[in-house]
């Protein structure tokens, strides 16, 4: 089966870095950032390329900041 | 700097719902309060029912509802929300009318309100969040607070001799004539979330069918008074809350109509 591939944007600055997707990432796409945004939190971010768009993130996050996409069918390898 | 990767050849498959308003919101880190938002709102936004719904905000953390919700809402005094949802829908049957409230709105100052609203069984879909704690005064015992849970105000654990048992909502209403869906779910995990989205719009449409009263109560997490990271509080309602509330449905009478 072609592995699906996914990519997930993240509105860092109204992130408040609670960490709930990054525990609910499977793939360990997400983790905390080394910067902070305006208010002080350490956002989430992609930090490898391995988002399978099963948009556990989104469903999880508390702020709704995620936005997931996925691959179009006949473009996918 | 975390990796960017190109949205060429992509999909959008999931973003924030247009009915929720492009706002912070004031809640903490974690609190699932933001999911519960999010799910009430995405339900308005997929059955089209924007402009036909109208909210009930409480008094408690969510209190702000109406600032974050993008549909027409009301506030009530503490404890009132199911009475106010009651005149506000027999004015207007043909509207969506839903409470939002949270354990110490709905348990414990307005659970005579919220008693006699399902028991009367107005056609309203009730939203109770259910964190076993006051959040917004800032961490006191709720009625809903579990034996031995340490709160500001029982500062060595609930004891049932002083404070009495926790309420089990869902169980009591679910008794009563006029509820027509009582299911109680959890947003503590992708899956429990989805659950709870499917929940949540099988209340809303129990509406059209005019039958009774419908009650969701969402088990969920406060790490600010728990004095917890979200991640272990979403463990620890895993492990404490959910063997007190169980999860499941506990009342349909609208599957298969």
């Amino acid at each position: 089966m072609a592995k699906v591939k996914g990519a997930v944007v993240i509105n860092t600055e109204n992130c408040k870095g609670c960490g709930l997707c990054i525990y609910a990432c499977p793939t360990d796409t997400l983790g905390f950032s080394k910067e902070i945004n305006s208010k002080g939190f350490n956002y989430s971010e992609m930090v490898q390329d391995e988002c399978i768009a099963c948009v556990s993130c989104a469903l999880v996050c508390p702020d709704a900041v995620i936005t997931v996409y996925r691959m179009k069918k006949d473009k996918a390898v | 700097m975390g990796i960017t990767v190109s949205l060429e050849n992509m999909d959008k498959i999931y973003e924030r719902p247009k009915t929720l308003k492009d706002q912070v919101m004031h809640y903490c880190p974690g609190c699932g309060h933001g999911v519960a938002h999010r799910l009430v709102m995405e339900i308005v936004a997929e059955l089209g029912i924007q402009e036909k719904t109208i909210g009930i905000a409480p008094v408690g953390c969510s209190v702000f509802a109406y600032y974050y919700m993008d549909i027409d809402m009301q506030e009530a005094a503490h404890g009132r929300a199911c009475a106010v949802a009651t005149g506000v829908k027999r004015m207007m049957p043909d509207h969506y009318v839903f409470t939002y409230q949270g354990d110490g709105d709905l348990a414990a100052i307005g659970t005579n309100e919220t008693i006699h609203a399902c028991n009367r069984g107005e056609n309203i879909t009730i939203v109770f969040v259910n964190n076993a704690v006051y959040g917004m005064t800032g961490g006191q015992m709720a009625p809903t607070t579990l034996i031995g849970q340490i709160t500001t105000t029982c500062p060595s654990g609930r004891e049932q001799v002083a404070n009495g048992y926790p309420i089990r909502m869902s169980e009591l209403v679910a008794q009563l004539p006029g509820t027509t869906y009582v299911e109680r779910v959890a947003v503590n995990t992708p899956a429990r979330v989805r659950k709870a989205k499917k929940a949540l719009t099988k209340a809303f449409k129990s509406q059209e069918l005019k039958k009774g009263t419908s009650f969701i109560e969402i088990v969920s997490n406060c790490p600010s008074n728990w004095k917890m990271t979200p991640v272990e509080s979403n463990k620890w309602l895993d492990e404490n809350m959910l063997p007190y509330y169980p999860l499941g449905l506990y009342k349909d009478e609208i599957s298969g109509e």
